[in-house]
């Protein structure tokens, strides 16, 4: 195998391989396969992240499954914790009016209830390390980038916000700072007129200047659609995007009828893809070192929906073992074909080419020093 | 290159034109300073060069531009973006994208540029520009200085004929002004491009033009030589103003022209005192500050600044962007943060970051950098009222400070719509409001034209005359020589060099003001002085 540069992998493979493990996530509730399959997403990011600023939110993420969890559990004790038999403790309770009836507070907690409300937060956190990853370990940036032509305007709008929002909290902190000299009160009608006003001011002036400089650069210069065009590529993207979404929504809930997953996918991707064509034929303008797709792309790919195919296996060939039954209570198991599924995701840890951190700690580090 | 022909700009609601019947020819190759005061048209002169001026501005334009044969009237500001390269008067707000190497490319990927040419052409202008080292870094994270080449960078890769920009110095230390000079004149020379600028720091610019076009209140110009323009313009360097004042012709231009010429005038003043012994003035200190540490995470802006503030002196602050100047200034007033040391204001040694209420603003008074950020009312009048009430002043206090640091602002005009001038000034009279013993500045002179900072100049003059103590941090060196009492250099955090004026700024290479450096080694800092001494020779 021939010696592999150090370089960033399209963004676009890790969101695919992301999206495949949070298919292959939502497929189960076995808290030891989710695991699995959390050490799986924290292992790959470990190995592939750069030392980018934007590269070291994995901890944040990480803190907000276990808030996910401990909501869930807080919620299901307070709330309905009366499912199963084996009670661990009584709570208060608290008497609701009729108008209420069916929602009880406090009561008895049971094993079982508990057991679930931590089944499902484990599930909802990984599927949250999931899509954290694909933020850690692919610029944000240059997945916008990436976006086909047609769908550039949109992917000027959101790197302008990516750009303004920063700048806004900014002038907010100025403009406060400002109105501290002035020996202003802390009331609320001050600090409407004392700092929205002048905020949405200062955003106001910027984004006329970033319009001048914009149009004085070209930008638009070859927006020569016609408005027939125009139409055509909005219904398409649109009716594509829904389809998408149905169908994604269709994969990730097993208990939706098979058409509304797969085939509704496939079928949205097709359709926005034509959208984007139509629209994109007729814009002229190129880009400026675009991420190649190269084998190690479709690798990483493949590795995402490898794992998100073996737990459909799973699903038909032993779906006991991904939903372990709490009545009568048993111990999960990790299952084979899970465990294959969790193998086949951890791949791209050595698989995807590995990043240049000579560089990017450098960049970090005088990034550390700028403010 | 550029032509205008009989041209009027009028904006809506406005009661005259902003520039009037201008017919200009710059030729190719050209480097060409554009100079008035602030307001009177220079930027309309400039957004006229690639359309913005009237498609993006709005306004009526009459007569007619021509920019390499285009037609402003028949050519929108995109379609000029492989002629004219602008840059706007703060880069960071024409930043489109996130990296220096993306932002280069910006331009050229709106015009269809291969990418192969594009690769070449974003390494090639990162040399030109000395940018090769912070390819990869965020646009935001570099200094005023880069980032002002990073803007030229950016519209030089689409390779246009005619590079526009808006005062590009004014907001730079001098060392970084002159790395985007040397940054432009390379330009010029090398590649044969036509630069027009805009720019109030004449000292700065004046020696690299070819051409000067003044801009009067009236809205109409005069063009010419720049020794020719100077003659007659009513704001002209040190150098200029000290060739008027000795008799030389022609005008010097540069330091180096007028060190030349300067051996007869420096023998005239040799046996002079260096400077006029100034009346011995009783300064007692105001603010005392023991080892002040300021630091953000990692990074320690201010490292253990010792520092005694007097009264009835002005004390200009200076070093490089970044050597912790504003940081410092904040620390002192109370409101930014401060992680070690102590600050105490005489007579009873009251920190200011412990006061309550607005308690430490009646004792120590801050203008920041943007003074605007003070204001938010709709109306002059308003905010001078309100700040009577914050300050517990009786009624039309502030107003009265303000009609004495600038008269004649009308009471109905909106805070933004003040010139910089008026806006330092009505910002300035707000803070002195509950009048404080000590005031300070946090560059107060970005923005301001020579008239403008004159008249500034003698205002704080006359506050320091009234037993207050005035710290501005500057990086106008011109500024510091006409009004400033003491010089304390900043770099890294630390003090570097504190004593009176001219021992600081005569011997430092950057620091020094043009007459300083002709007159050197003799300690004179103005025109002023040098006139006077003139003056008083006669007599003798």
């Amino acid at each position: 195998m021939s010696q592999r540069l150090p370089r960033q992998l399209h963004p676009g493979a890790w969101w695919l391989w992301a999206l495949g493990m949070a298919t292959a996530v939502s497929r189960t509730t076995n808290i030891i396969t989710l695991l699995v399959f959390a050490a799986v997403v924290w292992c790959v990011v470990s190995f592939r992240r750069s030392d980018a600023p934007w590269a070291r939110g994995f901890g944040t993420y990480l803190r907000l499954g276990l808030i996910i969890i401990a909501v869930r559990v807080v919620f299901r004790v307070l709330l309905d914790a009366q499912y199963g038999t084996t009670i661990l403790f009584t709570l208060p309770e608290a008497h609701l009016p009729d108008a209420a009836a069916g929602v009880r507070i406090g009561g008895p907690v049971s094993l079982e209830g508990l057991l679930a409300a931590v089944y499902d937060g484990v599930r909802l956190a990984t599927l949250l390390l999931c899509f954290g990853a694909a933020n850690v370990l692919a610029d944000p940036r240059r997945l916008l980038k990436t976006l086909p032509a047609a769908l550039h305007e949109i992917g000027v709008a959101m790197t302008v916000a990516l750009t303004v929002a920063p700048q806004l909290v900014e002038s907010g902190h100025r403009i406060r700072r400002a109105r501290k000299l002035r020996g202003a009160n802390g009331s609320r009608g001050g600090v409407i007129r004392g700092v929205m006003i002048p905020v949405l001011e200062d955003a106001l002036d910027r984004s006329l200047v970033l319009a001048a400089a914009m149009d004085s650069r070209g930008y638009g210069r070859h927006a020569d659609q016609t408005r027939r065009t125009r139409v055509i590529t909005a219904t398409l993207v649109l009716a594509g995007v829904a389809g998408v979404f149905i169908g994604t929504y269709g994969m990730l809930d097993g208990t939706t009828p098979r058409l509304l997953g797969g085939p509704m996918l496939a079928a949205g991707c097709m359709v926005a893809v034509i959208g984007v064509r139509v629209g994109g034929s007729r814009v002229r303008r190129s880009s400026y070192r675009p991420d190649p797709w190269e084998l190690a792309e479709w690798v990483v790919m493949a590795c995402g929906v490898g794992a998100a195919a073996a737990m459909f296996v799973a699903s038909s060939v032993d779906p006991d073992n991904l939903y372990p039954t709490l009545q009568p209570l048993r111990w999960p198991t990790l299952g084979l074909v899970p465990a294959v599924a969790a193998l086949i995701g951890v791949l791209p840890a050595w698989l995807a080419p590995p990043v240049d951190l000579g560089e990017a700690s450098s960049i970090a580090r005088e990034v550390a020093v700028a403010p | 290159m550029i032509d205008f022909d009989a041209v009027t700009v009028t904006y809506p609601g406005a009661d005259r034109p902003a520039i009037r019947d201008v017919s200009l020819h710059i030729p190719e190759g050209e480097l060409c300073l554009v100079v008035g005061g602030t307001g009177v048209g220079k930027s309309t002169l400039l957004g006229a060069m690639n359309g913005l001026v009237p498609h993006f501005t709005g306004g009526v334009l009459a007569g007619r531009v021509t920019v390499a044969g285009l037609d402003t009237r028949t050519h929108r500001p995109r379609e000029f973006a492989g002629v004219v390269g602008v840059v706007l008067q703060d880069p960071v707000s024409g930043f489109v994208t996130d990296t220096v190497e993306e932002e280069l490319a910006y331009g050229m990927e709106q015009l269809a540029v291969p990418a192969a040419v594009m690769r070449k052409r974003v390494e090639e202008t990162l040399d030109l520009l000395g940018l090769a080292h912070l390819r990869r870094r965020p646009v935001r994270s570099l200094s005023g200085g880069q980032q002002q080449r990073v803007a030229i960078g950016s519209v030089l890769t689409s390779h246009p004929r005619v590079l526009v920009l808006d005062e590009p110095t004014s907001a730079l230390d001098p060392a970084a002004a002159e790395d985007v000079l040397a940054a432009l004149t390379r330009l010029v020379h090398d590649l044969g491009v036509t630069v027009v600028l805009a720019e109030h720091r004449l000292e700065r610019v004046i020696e690299y033009a070819d051409m000067v076009v003044s801009v009067d209140a009236s809205g109409t110009i005069v063009a010419g030589r720049p020794a020719d323009v100077m003659n007659i313009s009513d704001v002209a360097p040190p150098v200029v103003r000290l060739g008027q004042v000795a008799g030389w012709d022609p005008l010097p231009l540069s330091v180096r022209d007028a060190r030349r010429r300067s051996g007869e005038l420096r023998t005239t003043l040799e046996h002079r005192a260096a400077l006029p012994p100034s009346p011995p003035v009783a300064v007692e200190p105001a603010l005392r500050a023991k080892r002040v540490v300021v630091r953000y995470g990692d990074v320690v802006a201010v490292a253990g600044v010792d520092l005694d503030v007097n009264s009835r002196q002005v004390l200009a602050l200076m070093g490089r962007n970044g050597s912790g100047k504003s940081s410092l200034l904040w620390a002192l007033q109370g409101s930014g943060p401060r992680q070690g040391g102590s600050v105490a204001l005489e007579p009873d040694g009251l920190d200011p970051a412990r006061a309550q209420g607005g308690e430490a603003r009646n004792r120590i008074g801050l203008v920041p950098q943007s003074p605007g950020d003070l204001l938010y009312l709709s109306t002059v009048a308003a905010e001078c009222e309100l700040s009577d009430k914050e300050s517990g002043q009786s009624a039309g206090t502030c107003r009265s400070i303000l009609d004495r640091i600038v008269p004649g602002i009308r009471d109905d005009v909106h805070p933004r719509d003040l010139s910089e001038g008026q806006r330092l000034a009505l910002a300035l009279a707000v803070q002195l409001c509950p009048r404080p013993d000590v005031i300070m500045l946090d560059e107060p002179t970005r923005g301001l034209d020579e008239t403008a900072k004159h008249r500034f100049a003698s205002v704080i003059r006359e506050l320091a005359g009234e037993r207050r103590a005035i710290v501005v941090a500057t990086h106008d060196v011109e500024f510091v020589a006409g009004v400033a009492d003491r010089v304390v250099v900043l770099a890294d955090g630390e003090i570097v060099a504190d004593g009176p004026t001219a021992d600081v700024v005569v011997a430092s290479p950057v620091f020094a003001p043009q007459v300083a450096k002709v007159m050197s080694p003799a300690r004179w800092l103005t025109v002023d002085q040098i006139t006077n001494a003139l003056a008083t020779e006669e007599v003798r």
